[in-house]
């Protein structure tokens, strides 16, 4: 009955609005509905099958029973640039400053599998994260940071077992076990061939490297998230929010379906997939979007792959804020973007989150600058209100109407992925990587012609002075980095180091064992990145991309 | 007279291309022939290409910070490849401040974040002949 009232009243509230639009007209590009009732949930919302309880099926409204009230995200800064010695000195700044939690960015020659002497990594080292040679490098990366006490993330995904390796090696003589350890490696190859680049092996060894991690870790590191499956990046690129969640998904059913088909047990690695979230500009929008990426994860594990263990069917996710929505005009703006998206991340239920320094459309951050960005988080953590109650939009009927409707646009692209083959045979065919182009390309042109407004780029511009202060990356790295490689083989045992690699070179070739062992045996006796990734450039080969416009 | 032959190259080992595929596109919709090599290219091949396809405009897009080095390693190769009137421009995440040293090194114009695509086929129509 009152439905049918409500009904009577938008109808009649839409007809006087509607008569006087050409005296007071509205603005153009926006939302469909001009204002969003029960009539938006239809008549039989059924509260218990789309939000249930916090920490229950479907998770639409949490993974966790209390959220914030038991304790905040994790405050993870992301951040490496130049050598261990100087990422070392951020690290230990930001666990002083109230970080919870470390999460390194390695520059790209670490990323790709090459040596800083590498001629491929001619200018880059140190440039975008930390260079990282060797156990060597590492060791000194998390010099003074007891590895029992910190919970680390790492920005790696195609030699993940390299680095992971490392890290394991570093505990080993700090004296702590693999089974202390906590943290995540990206370790998602498939988005790096979609979005972000740095492939190094083809599809199938990469998705056996990824399953052998999953398998190693479920008995030896079980505390460690072996993948966080991302689609920050795929946002980066361009894509919408549905398109994120979307094409994240369709990349995680290909993971757990690449670990079953291997043998594993789904309920015995599927509680340490992580995902990786984007916090974008339009708030609520993005709080809709962590809302139904849970609901739309947990149908996959529960109806799709029949996991029985709750853990294994909740999203939990990492955030970070859209870096493509800096501006490098008036910077300072930015400051303000970061804490509206951090608002959107917090609303949307993160279990840890990055925020973005006002300074990164130029250059990487200076210690000022990330001060800024971690207060932000800690301002909205304990000034905002907004941490006090789980899933705080939770019943706003335009937030549970966006959350549906962004829900069915991941399903109907989850099912023409599958159409298509699952999400790596849609990144060989340009698929995804196609309807990501196009999104960036329709929101560039949004804003050209001016049907989208970004603050001080295309209205309210100003002439301003060139930044002072940003920081840069001493241009020696790459000639540090070399000297310590050539002390390094002068002073390790290089037959150890040879043999190692001989014994991984046979496991690589050997489809059925797991080559976590060896790697880290190879780790141990300090053969460097680049040696360890060659032997496996030589046994499986590099990807070839597929480039279109 | 033939359309402008655009190469748009990704040098170094940077795979943030959204700003070089969206260049690509919009100067392909403004009437030049565009060839996008995709990323991690070196400043060899990228030379190479331009050779090969007889380009007159030569796009560089980079977000690493290597552009310092990479950039001008770029033109050196084409001076040497004997492609003296090739449009050298680039663009990404690029300080003010090392502007004057690359144009020096002989790239024409540098972009940086927030330029409207259409700059940049102004610059591209009122350098080449």
């Amino acid at each position: 009955m009152a439905f049918e009232e409500i009904k009577a009243g938008l109808a009649k509230y839409t007809a006087d609005v509607e008569a006087k639009l050409v005296k007071n007209p509205e603005r153009a590009n926006l939302v469909p509905n001009r204002l969003y009732t029960p009539i938006d949930l239809g008549e039989n919302f059924d509260y218990m099958t789309k939000l249930g309880f916090p920490g229950e099926y479907p998770y639409t409204r949490g993974v966790q029973p209390t959220m914030y009230r038991g304790r905040f995200w994790t405050m993870r800064m992301y951040a490496g640039f130049s050598t261990a010695e100087e990422s070392n000195k951020r690290y230990r700044y930001l666990l002083a400053n109230g970080g919870s939690g470390l999460s390194c960015a390695f520059d790209l020659p670490t990323q790709i599998g090459y040596d800083s002497t590498d001629p491929m990594a001619e200018g880059e080292v140190g440039k975008v994260g930390v260079a990282i040679d060797s156990l060597a490098d590492m060791e000194i990366l998390f010099d003074q940071i007891s590895l029992d006490k910190v919970s680390t993330s790492m920005t790696i995904n195609a030699p993940a077992s390299v680095l992971l390796a490392m890290y394991i090696a570093v505990a080993e003589k700090q004296g702590v076990s693999a089974d202390k350890l906590r943290g995540t490696i990206q370790n998602d190859i498939l988005k790096e061939y979609a979005a972000r680049g740095t492939y190094i092996f083809p599809p199938k060894p990469s998705m056996r490297l990824i399953t052998n991690i999953f398998e190693y870790c479920s008995k030896n590191v079980p505390l460690w998230n072996t993948i966080s499956i991302s689609g920050y990046h795929i946002r980066e690129a361009g894509s919408t929010a549905s398109q994120e969640i979307a094409f994240t998904i369709a990349d995680g059913i290909a993971y757990v379906e690449a670990a079953i088909k291997a043998g594993l047990d789904v309920d015995a690695f599927a509680g340490r997939l992580s995902f990786f979230w984007n916090a974008h500009n339009n708030v609520l929008e993005e709080v809709a979007k962590f809302r139904a990426s849970r609901r739309v994860w947990s149908k996959v594990m529960k109806e799709r792959f029949g996991a029985k263990k709750a853990k294994s069917m909740m999203l939990r996710v990492h955030t970070q804020t859209a870096g493509s929505m800096l501006t490098a005009q008036q910077p300072n703006n930015n400051i303000v973007r970061v804490a509206l998206q951090t608002a959107a991340a917090v609303m949307g239920g993160t279990q840890s989150l990055h925020t973005n320094s006002k300074d990164e459309a130029l250059a990487l951050p200076t210690t000022e600058s990330v001060t800024i960005a971690l207060r932000t988080q800690q301002i909205v953590a304990y000034e905002s209100g907004l941490a006090d109650t789980v899933d705080p939009l939770g019943g706003s009927y335009y937030v549970e109407a966006l959350t549906d409707k962004i829900e069915k646009e991941a399903w109907e692209y989850i099912e023409k992925i599958d159409e298509i083959g699952g999400a790596p045979e849609a990144i060989a065919k340009g698929y995804i990587q196609k309807e990501i182009q196009d999104s960036a390309y329709k929101w560039q042109m949004e804003i050209e012609k001016g049907d989208r407004i970004i603050v001080g780029v295309n209205k309210f511009t100003q002439e301003e002075e060139p930044p002072k202060n940003l920081l840069r990356v001493d241009g020696s790295v790459g000639k540090l980095q070399a000297e310590k490689i050539a002390a390094l083989k002068a002073r390790r045992d290089n037959a150890a180091v040879e043999a190692a690699l001989k014994a991984l070179e046979a496991g690589c070739a050997d489809e059925s064992v797991n080559l976590m062992p060896l790697i880290l045996d190879a780790v141990r006796a300090y053969a460097t990145e680049g040696e360890i990734c060659g032997v496996m450039r030589k046994v499986f080969g590099e990807y070839q991309p597929h480039t279109t416009l | 007279m033939a359309n402008i032959k655009v190469l748009v190259a990704k040098p170094g080992l940077d795979g943030h291309d959204r700003g070089a595929k969206v260049v690509a596109r919009a100067l392909r919709d403004a009437g030049f022939e565009v060839i996008y090599t995709g990323i991690r290219l070196t400043p060899e091949q990228i030379a190479e290409a331009a050779l090969q396809d007889d380009v007159q405009v030569v796009a560089l897009s980079l977000l690493s910070g290597a552009h310092n080095t990479l950039f001008p390693k770029v033109v050196e190769l084409l001076k040497e490849k004997g492609l003296n009137d090739v449009l050298v421009i680039g663009g990404g995440v690029i300080p003010d401040a090392d502007i004057p040293g690359l144009k020096a090194a002989g790239i024409a114009e540098v972009f940086t974040p927030g330029t409207p695509t259409s700059k940049i086929v102004e610059c591209i129509n009122a350098n080449v002949k």
